[in-house]
């Protein structure tokens, strides 16, 4: 799935992962291929990303919002 | 002789001027496209925000702490100017606007006013002039990342929420393009309701809201607000580097038609240096010859 992570400066990630998982604001929940159409807010937290090559990466943020559907998936953070 | 000597200094301290306005000009015209770009690279950000505000498509209003409307008693003036000067009206337009706001709200008796000033110009301005200034952040303007501005956009919100102020208005210059700023008084909070005809044609696509569709939103108003404040600082700063492009290439021009002219006159001193040595040749020759 193609996930893309942006910020109001800077573009922080646009690529394909095999999971996200987010810090939600009732608690930490995971995206993954096939996911349904979801629109959500988040909190305070790390964004952990695993891409197609099996590497992790992560995002601190302060708040953000998250929008899945389709296989992509679009986080709006700050 | 004396003029001519003073002729070529003026021209040669009018060349320095306006090889100096030149170089700002260029140095301008680069900020000025580095911080458009900056706007730029925000818009996708300000439109999939609104996207998805469409897509949660609450029928009521919203209600946050930051849409309550309270009597404005004690109101926050945030002026944004620039950090240096020779840029036109740049500057004195917004300070100029601010104090006619100043002047409105003291008229009214029992209204307490504050001010943050972003940018040196204000600043200075405002702290010799009033007793009004509560903060500024000058430092944000040299180099505008958004997890700074955003710090300052979050301090005035929970000051808002906690009653501090009840209405917090921004007086910038809005950026058109690089020859027009739109001097501006926005109000920051109380959020205001918006007014957009509401989308008729709902595409509901089957999203899963979670939480609800009233908690997203509620947490997306200070997303949008922080990003609000962002756009604002972009804005000014925009405008300031095009002022100042408009204002040096002014400069450049006005320097160019002066050297024109001072060179006319230089050529018309030397013209008459050079006559006045050969009639004094002349009648010295012909004292000898006589």
């Amino acid at each position: 799935m193609n996930v893309k992570i942006i910020k109001p400066d800077a573009t922080l990630y646009e690529g394909e992962a095999k999971l996200v998982q987010l810090p939600g604001i009732d608690g930490l929940f995971e995206i993954l291929n096939n996911h349904a159409p979801i629109i959500s807010a988040l909190q305070k937290g790390k964004i952990r990303i695993v891409d197609n090559n099996d590497q992790t990466l992560y995002f601190d943020i302060i708040a953000g919002v998250v929008k899945s559907e389709k296989n992509s998936v679009l986080l709006l953070v700050q | 002789m004396e003029n001519l000597k003073e002729v070529r200094t003026r021209i040669a301290s009018v060349n320095s001027t306006q090889q100096i306005t030149s170089a700002m000009k260029m140095v301008s015209a680069a900020k000025f496209r580095r911080a458009q770009n900056a706007i730029l690279a925000m818009r996708p950000y300000d439109k999939k925000l609104s996207e998805i505000i469409r897509d949660i498509n609450v029928e009521d209003g919203v209600d946050t702490p930051y849409h309550t409307i309270r009597e404005a008693k004690k109101v926050l003036m945030v002026v944004v100017s620039s950090n240096k000067g020779l840029c036109g009206a740049f500057n004195s337009n917004v300070i100029k606007e601010a104090n006619q706001r100043i002047q409105h709200y003291r008229k009214q008796a029992d209204v307490e006013l504050s001010l943050i000033t972003i940018g040196k110009r204000a600043t200075e301005h405002f702290a010799k002039h009033t007793t009004l200034v509560k903060s500024s952040y000058d430092e944000v303007l040299d180099k505008p990342a958004f997890d700074d501005v955003a710090e300052i956009a979050e301090d005035i919100m929970n000051r808002f929420c906690e009653k501090e102020y009840d209405k917090v208005e921004i007086v910038y210059n809005k950026f058109k393009n690089s020859l027009t700023q739109i001097l501006t008084t926005e109000q920051f909070l109380p959020v205001m309701p918006d007014n957009a005809k509401k989308d008729e044609n709902k595409v509901q696509s089957d999203y899963i809201f979670e939480p609800s569709k009233m908690e997203i939103l509620k947490e997306m108003i200070p997303l949008s607000l922080r990003s609000q404040f962002y756009r604002v600082i972009l804005d000014s700063l925009a405008s300031e580097h095009g002022a100042r492009m408009t204002a040096m290439q002014k400069a450049t021009d006005n320097a160019t038609e002066l050297l024109k002219e001072l060179k006319l006159t230089y050529n018309k001193a030397r013209q008459t240096a050079i006559t006045n040595e050969i009639i004094e040749i002349v009648s010295g020759a012909e004292a000898l010859n006589g």
